[in-house]
């Protein structure tokens, strides 16, 4: 018996003991701001880079943490270089409340930025609160992050996928008039508000499927889709469902329209996955918000491409890359706008007194009744494995309001590619 | 199936010792409990809060390795039976929002699904039992997934809960409820083990035939100790319930099931010192595993390193001590005047 009660006393003390050598970091500022000295600022974010999801959402924090270098080379925000702590949770719920109470706790992060996941993120949002620390643009479209009464310190990034649901109906309304359209989307709220959206546009759906991330198996969905002759399917995916379903379609010899969520359909990563099948992306439909990687002539690319050659190992560069930059930029904007004497409830009211102008094409949401992110998203067709961007961007509300034309101009970023203090 | 060589010996020394060790075991856990308290008070918060998941994970382990240490039953599938009082836990507390009760009925009803599962186990042996019981684990998403009204799919559900009472801090409160649970499973376990209903779960391991002809009923038996260490799983999966604050497929896949298997061997199988071993080693060779990869600046390795750590532990600690660290034994005098455990 005493060597069990040795055993126990020796565990416990070592778990004691080990907390000595990591409890450093962090350390006092002289504003007292967790994660913030006058030299450094700490922040800390969530990503799969393995498991499920892994497949070109891996590298949208890769390519945040290579724009935070060129800005900490070109002299930080204030004199304060950014540091990027990114942890992986392979896309699983409990693994991300491991290493978001890690970065929170232990690591003492002043924010966590770009937390990447409908159903990761969900299960954080409450600790996030009791602890303040500030949750900024969230890497998904759920409209939970868009609770400024219960969750003050979370904003999102991505239109929201009832926006995206709205504005994806209404060009399908309005180009395949009178044709089947069917649903397929993740079960979850991201399959949910989108589906939402679409029949709030189209009235019911033909046929409504749904997946599972764990199941990487379409075939029954695809099935029922073809005994309902869908001529229109809209799909609500990640990049592995879409390349899986648009493959799985085409074995069984059905071939409709697929139009795409923005989530699932960056070009580059599909056409890796479909590996020989990729000639079957050709025609495919689907939406953005953010300049396409393969538009040279846009400054904003140009900009991202010598990032990403200088502080990304020259990375393969396609749309998670622009989308991990172009978060880096909003942050860095925000840092800007909350001034010197950084502070956690100062870098909030700054992101919710918003107006700030970057490389998308519609604007943001942010006020402070209103913590979603992009208003809008424009359509998209893949030809000749390449997006291009059809007719204007449109903008409208996760409520019953109309879709309109957005009329208004990109910004353009400033010369050193590093937004102005304000 | 006997994994363990037989410990008869060992049983009769036991019952000769002295009447001390009659309150050895709550002598232990009242020091146990002593020390997690003031733990709590120094320990930095994620340092509180892995120390809950380590109580939270004794619970099963714990239970795990009476199963099949002392009953010879090997269980792939109690990450599901912790996923059934997560669930549990989480239905409960977002209709009423009161925790003892909501931990207590998860224990119930996981003993009850365990019962179920234990009628089966049985009548199986050896490769059998251990694939009915994957089953069960495997099986965990695609329930929460048809019935996704109810289980929200892969997403799962949050979990609500009280905001400690006063100024304790959220993971300090965590770490007392997480070790109480703990506690209370380890004091019962120890009981129970020591009595009657171990020597029959030892019985039966040894020899089916010659227990019966003792007349202990193998079956009864069997079916008991299911039920007691599902008991156990089911408790152990409320807690991290309580620790997470949501509940999802993702948090109790196959994965963990063989991780607690394995940590249970590593620490020594039919030990409860073994089972704290595993427990602390579950949460600590990720975390180590982790800050490995971080070091050596490759973000993909992070997901993998740890079953990869594990592996080869085990594979350490068989060749270096086949009974566990548990078994491992220190150059210490007063030792040799009791027996081991």
């Amino acid at each position: 018996m005493k060597r069990t009660a040795t055993v126990l006393a020796a565990l416990l003390l070592a778990a004691g003991c080990s907390n000595g050598n990591s409890n450093s970091s962090g350390g006092s500022s002289s504003s007292n701001t967790p994660g913030v000295t006058d030299s450094s600022i700490l922040i800390g974010t969530h990503q799969p880079l393995t498991g499920p999801a892994a497949a070109g959402y891996s590298e949208i924090a890769p390519a945040t943490k290579a724009y935070f270098d060129y800005v900490n080379a070109n002299g930080g925000v204030y004199g304060r270089k950014i540091t990027y702590k990114i942890m992986d949770d392979g896309y699983n719920p409990a693994n991300t409340q491991q290493v978001v109470r890690q970065l929170v706790l232990q690591d003492k992060v002043f924010a966590i930025l770009n937390g990447l996941g409908t159903p990761t993120h969900t299960g954080v949002l409450d600790f996030l609160k009791t602890n303040r620390v500030p949750d900024l643009f969230v890497a998904s479209g759920s409209r939970t992050w868009n609770q400024p009464d219960k969750y003050p310190g979370t904003f999102a990034f991505n239109p929201d996928y009832t926006v995206e649901g709205k504005i994806l109906a209404a060009y399908v309304k309005q180009t395949y008039a009178g044709k089947k359209v069917c649903f397929l989307g993740q079960d979850d709220d991201f399959g949910r508000d989108s589906l939402a959206g679409v029949e709030k546009v189209l009235g019911p759906v033909a046929a409504k499927q749904t997946y599972v991330v764990t199941n990487p198996n379409v075939g029954p969905q695809m099935g029922a889709f073809k005994a309902a002759a869908c001529d229109v399917v809209i799909l609500a995916s990640i990049p592995g469902f879409t390349a899986l379903s648009i493959g799985t379609a085409a074995k069984i010899g059905f071939k409709p329209q697929f139009v795409v969520s923005n989530v699932g359909s960056d070009p580059s990563t599909l056409t890796k996955m479909l590996g020989a099948a990729a000639p079957l992306l050709e025609g495919v439909v689907a939406a953005n918000y953010l300049p396409l990687d393969t538009d040279e002539a846009n400054p904003w690319i140009q900009l991202y491409k010598k990032v990403n050659s200088q502080y990304n190992g020259n990375a393969a560069f396609d749309n998670n890359v622009v989308y991990g930059m172009s978060v880096g930029y909003l942050f860095v904007q925000a840092l800007q706008a909350a001034g010197k004497d950084l502070t956690r409830d100062k870098l909030t009211e700054a992101v919710q007194k918003g107006g700030f102008t970057g490389p998308a094409l519609v604007p943001m949401r942010f006020s402070a009744q209103d913590h979603s992110g992009y208003a809008g998203e424009q359509i998209t067709k893949l030809t000749g494995g390449k997006a291009a961007y059809l007719g204007t961007p449109y903008t409208t509300d996760d409520a019953d309001g109309a879709v309109t034309a957005y009329s208004g101009a990109a910004a353009t970023p400033p010369q050193s590619g590093i937004p102005p203090a304000q | 199936m006997t994994i363990v060589e037989p410990r008869t010996t060992k049983t009769k020394n036991r019952q000769t010792s002295s009447q001390i060790s009659k309150f050895g075991p709550l002598l232990v856990v009242i020091a146990g409990a002593i020390i997690v308290v003031v733990l709590t008070y120094t320990l930095p918060p994620f340092r509180n809060y892995q120390l809950a998941t380590i109580g939270a994970y004794l619970c099963v382990t714990a239970g795990l390795t009476v199963l099949t240490g002392l009953n010879g039953q090997l269980s792939l599938g109690h990450g599901a039976l912790m996923a059934t009082g997560a669930y549990t836990v989480a239905l409960w507390q977002n209709k009423f929002d009161l925790l003892l009760p909501g931990i207590m009925l998860a224990v119930l009803v996981t003993t009850v699904v365990g019962g179920v599962i234990g009628l089966a186990a049985a009548r199986l042996r050896g490769p059998y039992l251990a694939g009915l019981t994957l089953a069960v684990a495997v099986v965990v998403p695609s329930v929460t997934s048809t019935f996704d009204r109810t289980f929200n799919s892969d997403q799962g559900l949050s979990v609500a809960l009280e905001p400690p009472p006063g100024v304790i801090p959220v993971e300090q409160w965590q770490a007392w409820i997480c070790w109480a649970g703990a506690l209370v499973t380890v004091l019962v376990l120890a009981y129970l083990i020591r009595g009657r209903f171990g020597r029959d779960l030892r019985a039966v391991r040894d020899d089916e035939t010659a227990a019966k002809l003792a007349g202990v009923g193998v079956a009864r038996t069997q079916v008991m100790a299911f039920v007691v260490s599902a008991a156990c799983a089911g408790l152990s999966g409320a807690l991290f319930a309580v620790l997470a604050q949501s509940v999802s497929p993702g948090a109790f896949p196959l994965a963990l099931s063989l991780f607690l298997v394995m940590a249970i061997v590593i620490g020594g199988l039919g030990r409860l010192t073994g089972a704290l071993i595993g427990a602390f080693l579950l949460v600590v060779l990720p975390s180590v595993a982790q800050s490995i990869a971080e070091d050596a600046g490759s973000q993909h390795l992070e997901g993998n390193l740890a079953l990869t750590f594990f592996g080869l532990v085990l594979v350490l600690v068989m060749l270096v001590a086949p009974g566990g660290l548990a078994s491992l034994k220190f150059p210490r005098i007063n030792r040799k005047q009791k027996g081991q455990v």
